[in-house]
């Protein structure tokens, strides 16, 4: 017998906002977080423009002590560490206690943790002078640094650990969180995703010929999901944080509950047959969204939403074929879908989890926000769902059931099954 | 260079190392950095490169080695400046 696991707190850091308050009002009006980078022109990228959180120096001072903010230059453990403690907050979980909390546990994942302080070191190294690192290179550039940093700020003694799975990464740790509680092995975890900025990440994807090169004059037009002049994707950053908790744990705190977690499944198209290093294997990707609802036991009638991986690429036609199989649904009883990326670009490895912060809040507050940029939708979309099932403007309309895939470089696939929560199951 | 003002000088910077909770008062030429001041011992390679800036001296491994107390660190730059 499983446990049933609730959702019960959320924190984001995204281009488009630092705050749950913030990110609600801004994905219900459609308002895009990217913006121009005279940086990455001066760089010589193709695509010069992308999405950054923008953190204040009054807000680090709210989550860091002034030593720990000496010599910090790891914008992937401050994106962490701030949606992280935000959920924690937001989930009125004790962490000033003076024991390890042996019931907490942190899955927090990500793709390169500082690739700026990295940097940092490496010029000081070829120097000669690795002695002058100091003692700030190891914990700001190690893959588990974020998960570090926040166990030493919660006290959290359960699993503590950072999973690495490319842009499915966040859904991955949401799915790793939830089969842990599912199984009796932690009440609560604080789980999610965070990924770095800037042109040192994102120079390789620019590097690849994948990313939006003709918008950079209209910042705000440029990340294009399912749309017929979609132009490939645009880079983002930032985190996603979620506090995953055993239905009796909540119940017991009277923790306010956002929404449960049915199911998951994660796999790999193993790169055979249409997989590759950079290619989704499209039957990989339908076993993983109907391993996910069998997890769930729900079936593609039951789903009311899907929040799509949508990157703006060529593949999102094949995405929405992938979603039409496995669900077996299309035309006008297809469900509602939109892209987050319209928004905030392509976050990454933090993608998955501030995609699936923006899930939790449509299902929370009854809405479907709108995929901005895709007026005129890809004709091989119209050709398999209606077009009003992509929303152009913000729907009021009750979500019960959601569904959220992200799909990573290496072939590597991830989908998970929210539902609203109701007492009986 | 005086004692007086080595230590003035050195002050300052074993104080950005203090924990939240411990008090620059705290500080006395005897105190021991990690003991005494609870300063996380991963701190003092942070100490010394602040001190090699702060008085343009190097310190060696030796010197890091035997580095206890705010004594012990302004015995080792009186030694290097001249």
């Amino acid at each position: 017998m499983r446990n049933r696991v609730v959702i019960t707190g959320l924190g984001v850091v995204a281009p488009n906002g630092v705050s749950i308050n913030e990110f609600t009002e801004n994905i219900k009006n459609g308002v895009s977080g990217i913006t121009h980078f005279p940086e990455l022109e001066a760089l010589n990228f193709s695509c010069q423009i992308g999405g950054r959180p923008i953190i204040s120096e009054e807000k680090k001072r709210d989550y860091f002590t002034e030593l720990q903010l000496r010599n910090f230059n790891s914008s992937g453990i401050m994106y962490g560490v701030i949606a992280g403690m935000d959920a924690l907050r937001d989930a009125k979980i004790d962490v000033d206690g003076e024991d390890p909390n042996w019931d907490l546990g942190i899955i927090f994942g990500t793709g390169s943790s500082g690739v700026d302080k990295f940097r940092e070191a490496i010029y000081k190294l070829d120097e000669g002078k690795v002695r002058r690192l100091g003692s700030t290179v190891v914990v700001q550039t190690m893959m588990s640094g974020v998960t570090a940093y926040l166990t030493g700020m919660t006290g959290a003694a359960n699993v503590v650990t950072t999973n690495s799975s490319a842009c499915a990464t966040g859904t991955e740790a949401i799915i790793m969180a939830y089969e842990r509680i599912a199984n009796g092995k932690a009440k609560q975890v604080l789980c999610g995703s965070t990924n770095d900025y800037g042109p040192y990440i994102w120079g390789g994807f620019d590097a690849l010929k994948v990313m939006a090169y003709k918008y950079n004059n209209n910042p705000t037009k440029a990340s294009r999901p399912m749309s017929e002049t979609a132009n490939g994707l645009v880079p983002g950053a930032g985190a996603g944080a979620f506090i995953l908790e055993s239905l009796e744990s909540a119940k017991t705190r009277g923790a306010k509950i956002y929404a449960e977690v049915l199911g998951g499944a994660v796999n790999s198209g193993g790169q055979r047959g249409e997989g590759s290093m950079t290619a989704p294997n499209s039957i990989a990707v339908q076993r993983c969204i109907k391993g996910a609802m069998t997890d769930a036991e729900v079936s593609g009638a039951d789903i009311d939403y899907i929040n799509g991986h949508l990157t703006a690429t060529i593949k999102d036609s094949t995405e929405i074929k992938n979603w039409c199989a496995a669900l077996e649904r299309s035309g006008n009883d297809f469900p509602y879908i939109n892209s987050l990326k319209s928004m905030v670009g392509h976050c990454l490895a933090a993608s998955g989890s501030i995609e699936c912060v923006a899930t939790i809040l449509q299902m929370q507050h009854g809405f479907v926000f709108p995929s901005i940029n895709c007026e005129d939708l890809h004709p091989e979309i119209v050709a398999l769902i209606g077009s009003d099932k992509v929303p152009q403007k913000k729907i009021d309309t009750p979500i019960n059931i959601a569904a959220k895939a992200s799909f990573g470089f290496g072939d590597v696939n991830a989908c998970v099954i929210f539902g609203k929560y109701t007492s009986k199951k | 260079m005086t004692t007086e003002n080595i230590y003035a000088k050195l002050l300052p910077i074993v104080k950005t190392y203090l924990p939240e909770d411990v008090n620059v008062n705290a500080i006395t030429p005897e105190s021991d950095l990690t003991e005494d001041l609870n300063i996380n011992s991963v701190n003092l390679v942070d100490i010394v490169l602040d001190v090699e800036d702060a008085f343009d001296i190097e310190l060696e491994n030796d010197d890091i080695e035997t580095l206890r107390t705010v004594n012990d660190a302004i015995g080792i730059i009186k030694a290097k400046v001249a």
